[in-house]
C-alpha cells in the first residue's frame, strides 16, 4: 500500500510541479520529499521513486506522440542513435526520468533513516 | 548511520541531472534530459494532429484590433483596419510559426553564427563582418526610419515580434533552440535589415573579379574577352533584339593609365572568394497581355529559384487593411507581401545578375592600417571593431579598416591561412553598403493600383537589382531591371582596381530610365530568366553572372503560345526541356569515334543519341549526356584554366565557342606533346565519363532524378537530416525552366490571372509551420514535387463566414 501510495504520490507531485515550476528536473526534489513522507527501505523507494517518473513519463510521452501521428518522435529518435525508433526514443524518456527519480527517492529513504532512525 | 548511502545515492541522483542538464558532444548535442522531459523538451513541439489554432489574444502594441483568419493549409488571412496593427500581427505570426529561422538566418547574416555553434563558425562569421553586412544593414535602416511610412511598418512588425517571443515558456521554443541548447533574443529594427542584406548577399554578391585577377596573369585581357563575353550568340534578351537605346546621359571616362596598371598587369592576388553565394541563384518570371490570353486578362507568373530549405525561406499569408488587400509569400524577417497581387495588380521578381560588386587594391603606410595611400597622400581609414561572440570561448575581436571603397575585406589578418595573400589588402565596393530603403518598394508596390504606381514603387530599390515583372486588371504588362547600379567603362571592375586613384572608382549611376525594360509590348509578353538583359547594343558596359537557356525556353515558348490559359503556363512552370543539350548534344554525337569505343561506351552514347532532350525523372539519357558533357568541360579547360583557380567559362561559351569554330585554340590538351582534336576530346570525354555512367546503372540511379537526387535540407543542412525532405520524384535541372537541381530550384511557384475576379494559384516546398513536429512543417512539398498547385483563397471582407476559414485569431489591445 505504501509502495502504491508513494508511486502513485510521485507521479501525480512531479507533473503538478512540471507544470508550475520552471525547473525541468523538479521532480527529482518532488520524489525525494515523497520518499522522505512516506517511509520505505531504499531499495522499495528506489523502485517507487523509478516507476512513479517512469510510468508519468511514459504516459505524457505516449500520449503527447499519439495526438502528433509520430510526425516528431520518429525524426527525433533519427536524430539521436536511435534507429528511428519512436518507442525507443519513448521508452528511454521513460528511463531518464525514472532513474533521476528513483536515485533521489533512495536519497530521501536514507535521509530518513539516518535523521529519525531513534523513533522507529 | 546511512549518511553513506545517503551522500552515494544524493551524488548518483545530482550526478545525473548534471549529466543530463548538458551537451554530450557531436551525438548527443542538447542537455539529454531538459529534451526529452515530456514538460519541457521536444514532446512539448509535438503538435497535435488535429491542433486548434483558434485564439483571442489581448496584448499591448495595437492600435485597434485584427481578425486573422487560417485557411486548411494554414494560411493567414490577416484583416486589420490600421496598416501598423496589419504589420503587428505579421511579425507575430512570422514568430509564432517561423522564430528560429528568423533569428538563424539574422544571426548568419551579422556573422554571429559563432555564437551558436563555437569556433567553426568564425571564418564565417569574420567573412560576414569584412563584407561590411552590419555596416551596410545600419545604412539601411537610417533611411527606413526616416520614411514616416517604413518606420511606423517595421516598428509595428518588430513590436509583434517581440510580443511573441515575451510570451514563449521556454517549453514552448522551437525544437532547433532545444536541440543547439540557447534562447532567441529579442527582435529589432535591425534585424530586418540584415535578413535584407542576406537576401542581397545571395542575390547581388556572387563575383569573379578575384579568379579573373588570377588568370590575367596568364592570360591577356583580350584571350579573356573570349573565355568570358559580354554577349552571347544565342542570347534570347529581356529587352528583344534589335531595340534601338537613346544615347547614355552618364559617359564614363576610361582612366588614361587603364591599359597598363590595370587591363594588362601581371599580378595575381592567390585567393577566391570564400563563401561565394550558389551561382545558380535565378529565378523566371513572365506576364502575357490580354491579346495572348484565352480569358483576354493577363497572367503573371514567377518562380524564384533558391537554396530549397526546411523551413521554407517563404511563408505564405493575405495582409487587408483599409489601404491594401495583397495575397502572396513574405519572408519571415521582414514585413509586408514580398511576391503576390492585389486587387488590382500582381508583381514578381527575378534577380538581375548584375555586377555591383568591385575590389580596389590598398596600401597602408604601415601595419596599423590607420593610414592608405590615396590621390597622392596618406587618407585617414575610419577603423571599425566588430566584436565576435564564439560558444565556449573568450570574444574575439576584428577591427576592419574602412575606405572611401568600403571596408578592407581582406588583408595581412585575413584570410589567416592564405600565406601568400600577406602582401595585398582588397577593399570591397558593394551597392549594397549604400543608403537605400528597399521596404518603401514593398509598401508602394502591395498597394498599387496600376502601371503609373508600380513604376513610382520600384525607384526605391537599390540592391539586389531585380528584373520586376508586372500586370494589372487594367491590361498593362512590364518588366524593369530596376536597381542602383553603376555606369561602368568598358572592363571596369572585371579585375581588382587599383585603390590609390580616385578616377577608378564608380563614376555614375545609371538613371532609372536608362535601366533596361518593357513596357506593353507589341509581342504580347514580357519575360526574364537571369539572361544579360540587352544585346551588344546597350550603351552601358553591364557585367554579370548571367544565365542563357532558360530565357531562350521560354521566350521561343510564349512566342509561339496564343489563347493562353493558367494550365498552359502551370505547363511551362514545369517544362523539363533542356535547350542547352539541344545545342550541345549535336557536337558530342558528331564528334565522338565510333570506331574507337567499347561495347558500353557505345551503349551510353547511344542512350544520349535517343534520348529526347527532356529532363524527366526518369530519363537514363540526361544522365548520360550531364556527365558525358562535364567529363567533356574538364579536358577543355582543366588544362589551360587550372593555374587561374579553374575558373571555368560558362557553358553557353563553350558550345558557342565550337559552334563557330571546331578547332577552337582550348580544344588541345597542352598537357600532352601531340595534338589533340575534337572528335578526340569528345571521345575521350565519353570513356572517362562511362565508368561513373556503368556504376550508376548497376547501382539502379541512372534515371536523371535518382541521379540529382532532389532533397530538401533543413536550414542546419546535414546535421539534421531527420528534419530533410530527401530523394523527391522530380525532374528539371540547371538550363532548364524547371530549375530544380539537388537542392536548388523553384522556391515558390505563382501565377496570377488577371480576370475580373482574381484566379491565382501558388505552392512552395515547404509547409506554413516551421516546427519539425508540426503536420504542417512539409505538407506542400508532394504537392511541389508532382508539379501541382494550390488555388489560392483571395479572401475579401465578405468571405469570414466562409468554410474555407478553419481557425481564428483575434488580436485586441489590452
Amino acid at each position: 500500500m505504501k509502495f502504491l501510495t508513494a508511486t502513485i504520490l510521485t507521479a501525480l507531485l512531479s507533473f503538478i510541479a512540471g507544470i508550475f515550476m520552471p525547473i525541468w528536473w523538479f521532480f527529482a526534489v518532488v520524489a525525494l520529499l515523497v520518499a522522505l513522507l512516506i517511509h520505505q527501505r531504499a531499495g522499495k523507494a528506489f523502485l517507487a521513486g523509478f516507476l512513479g517518473l517512469f510510468i508519468l513519463w511514459f504516459i505524457l510521452a505516449f500520449w503527447m506522440d499519439s495526438a502528433n501521428n509520430g510526425v516528431l518522435s520518429v525524426k527525433i529518435a533519427s536524430l539521436l542513435p536511435l534507429g528511428g525508433s519512436k518507442w525507443a526514443l519513448v521508452i528511454l524518456t521513460a528511463i531518464l526520468g525514472g532513474l533521476i527519480a528513483g536515485f533521489s527517492a533512495m536519497s530521501g529513504s536514507y535521509l530518513r533513516t539516518s535523521g529519525t532512525k531513534n523513533n522507529f | 548511520m546511512r549518511i553513506g548511502p545517503f551522500l552515494v545515492s544524493v551524488i548518483i541522483a545530482g550526478g545525473l541531472i548534471y549529466a543530463l542538464n548538458r551537451p554530450w558532444g557531436d551525438k548527443v548535442p542538447m542537455p539529454l534530459g531538459k529534451f526529452l522531459s515530456p514538460q519541457f523538451g521536444i514532446w512539448q513541439n509535438a503538435e497535435e494532429s488535429d491542433n486548434d489554432f483558434t485564439a483571442d489574444l489581448k496584448m499591448e502594441g495595437l492600435h485597434g484590433k485584427a481578425e486573422v483568419f487560417l485557411d486548411e493549409r494554414l494560411v493567414p488571412h490577416v484583416f486589420a483596419e490600421d496598416d501598423g496593427d496589419a504589420a503587428f500581427v505579421q511579425g507575430y505570426l512570422h514568430a509564432k510559426f517561423r522564430l528560429w529561422q528568423m533569428e538563424f538566418q539574422t544571426h548568419a547574416a551579422a556573422g554571429r553564427v559563432s555564437e551558436i555553434i563555437g569556433e567553426r563558425a568564425l571564418a564565417y562569421d569574420r567573412t560576414k563582418r569584412r563584407l561590411g553586412m552590419i555596416f551596410a544593414a545600419e545604412n539601411m535602416l537610417k533611411e527606413v526610419e526616416a520614411n514616416p511610412n517604413t518606420k511606423k511598418i517595421l516598428d509595428s512588425y518588430t513590436a509583434g515580434v517581440n510580443t511573441y517571443i515575451n510570451s514563449l515558456k521556454e517549453s514552448q521554443l522551437p525544437v532547433e533552440y532545444k536541440l543547439l541548447n540557447y534562447k532567441p533574443e529579442l527582435w529589432t529594427n535591425l534585424k530586418s535589415a540584415l535578413f535584407i542584406k542576406q537576401m542581397t548577399e545571395t542575390l547581388a554578391g556572387s563575383v569573379d573579379d578575384l579568379p579573373l585577377t588570377n588568370a590575367r596573369s596568364f592570360f591577356s585581357d583580350d584571350e579573356l574577352k573570349v573565355l568570358f563575353p559580354q554577349v552571347p550568340d544565342s542570347l534570347s534578351p529581356i529587352v528583344p533584339k534589335g531595340t534601338v537605346f537613346a544615347p547614355p546621359s552618364i559617359v564614363p571616362i576610361k582612366p588614361a593609365d587603364a591599359d597598363s596598371v590595370y587591363l594588362e598587369k601581371k599580378d595575381t592576388v592567390q585567393l577566391v572568394d570564400l563563401y561565394q553565394p550558389d551561382p545558380n541563384n535565378g529565378s523566371n518570371n513572365w506576364a502575357v497581355a490580354g491579346s495572348k490570353t484565352k480569358s483576354g486578362a493577363p497572367i503573371l507568373c514567377n518562380d524564384p529559384h533558391l537554396e530549397l530549405s526546411l523551413p521554407s525561406i517563404w511563408y505564405e499569408m493575405q495582409m487587408t487593411t483599409s489601404t491594401m488587400n495583397a495575397y502572396g509569400v513574405s519572408f519571415p524577417g521582414i514585413p509586408g507581401i514580398v511576391i503576390g497581387f492585389n486587387d488590382s495588380v500582381a508583381f514578381g521578381f527575378t534577380n538581375s545578375q548584375r555586377d555591383v560588386r568591385d575590389y580596389y587594391e590598398i596600401k597602408f603606410k604601415d601595419g596599423s592600417r590607420q593610414q592608405y595611400w590615396f590621390d597622392s597622400a596618406w587618407k585617414d581609414a575610419t577603423m571599425r571593431p566588430e566584436l565576435i561572440k564564439i560558444k565556449g570561448k573568450p570574444d574575439y575581436i576584428d577591427t576592419i579598416a574602412y575606405t572611401v571603397f568600403g571596408p578592407v575585406m581582406y588583408d595581412k589578418s585575413f584570410p589567416a591561412d592564405t600565406i601568400s595573400f600577406k602582401e595585398k589588402n582588397l577593399a570591397v565596393r558593394w551597392s549594397a553598403h549604400d543608403p537605400s530603403n528597399e521596404l518603401l518598394m514593398w509598401y508602394y508596390l502591395d498597394r498599387a493600383k496600376n502601371f503609373d504606381d508600380y513604376h513610382n514603387a520600384i525607384q526605391y530599390f537599390t540592391c539586389p537589382s531585380q528584373n520586376m515583372v508586372f500586370a494589372s486588371k487594367r491590361g498593362e504588362i512590364a518588366i524593369w531591371q530596376q536597381g542602383r547600379m553603376p555606369a561602368l567603362w568598358d572592363r571596369q571592375g572585371v579585375y581588382v582596381m587599383p585603390g590609390y586613384d580616385n578616377n577608378y572608382r564608380w563614376q555614375g549611376y545609371i538613371p532609372m530610365e536608362e535601366n533596361p525594360h518593357v513596357v506593353n509590348p507589341a509581342s504580347g509578353f514580357v519575360s526574364s530568366a537571369n539572361q544579360r538583359p540587352v544585346d551588344s547594343a546597350y550603351p552601358y558596359f553591364i557585367p554579370g553572372k548571367y544565365d542563357l537557356y532558360r530565357g531562350y525556353t521560354i521566350n521561343k515558348r510564349l512566342d509561339s503560345l496564343q489563347q493562353i490559359t493558367p494550365e498552359d503556363m502551370m505547363k511551362l512552370h514545369n517544362e523539363n526541356y533542356n535547350s542547352f543539350a539541344q545545342m550541345m548534344r549535336p557536337l558530342l554525337l558528331k564528334y565522338v569515334d565510333e570506331s574507337k569505343l567499347s561495347a558500353d561506351e557505345k551503349k551510353m552514347a547511344d542512350l544520349v543519341r535517343n534520348w529526347n532532350l527532356i529532363n524527366d525523372f526518369d530519363e537514363k539519357g540526361a544522365t548520360a549526356y550531364q556527365t558525358w558533357f562535364d567529363s567533356f568541360e574538364v579536358l577543355i579547360w582543366s588544362d589551360e584554366l587550372i593555374k587561374a583557380k579553374n575558373l571555368y567559362p560558362s557553358e553557353r561559351t563553350l558550345v558557342e565557342a565550337l559552334l563557330r569554330d571546331s578547332a577552337f585554340k582550348y580544344v588541345d590538351d597542352i598537357t600532352t606533346p601531340q595534338k589533340e582534336s575534337l572528335y578526340d576530346i569528345v571521345t575521350i570525354a565519353l570513356k572517362k565519363a562511362t565508368p561513373e555512367l556503368l556504376k550508376e546503372d548497376n547501382d539502379n540511379v541512372l534515371a536523371w532524378g535518382k541521379h540529382k537526387n532532389t532533397t530538401i535540407y533543413h536550414l542546419l543542412r546535414t546535421s539534421a537530416m531527420p528534419f530533410a525532405r530527401p530523394s523527391l520524384h522530380i525532374g528539371g535541372g540547371q538550363h532548364i525552366v524547371n530549375a530544380t537541381q539537388h537542392s536548388h530550384g523553384p522556391s515558390w511557384k505563382m501565377i496570377v490571372h488577371l480576370t475580373d475576379k482574381i484566379e491565382a494559384y501558388g505552392v512552395y516546398p515547404g509547409g506554413q509551420s516551421g516546427n519539425p513536429g508540426s503536420k504542417y512543417y512539409d505538407s506542400f512539398v508532394d504537392q511541389w514535387a508532382a508539379g501541382k498547385y494550390y488555388t489560392i483563397w483571395y479572401m475579401h471582407a465578405g468571405d469570414k463566414l466562409d468554410k474555407k476559414a478553419k481557425w481564428k485569431i483575434t488580436f485586441e489591445k489590452i
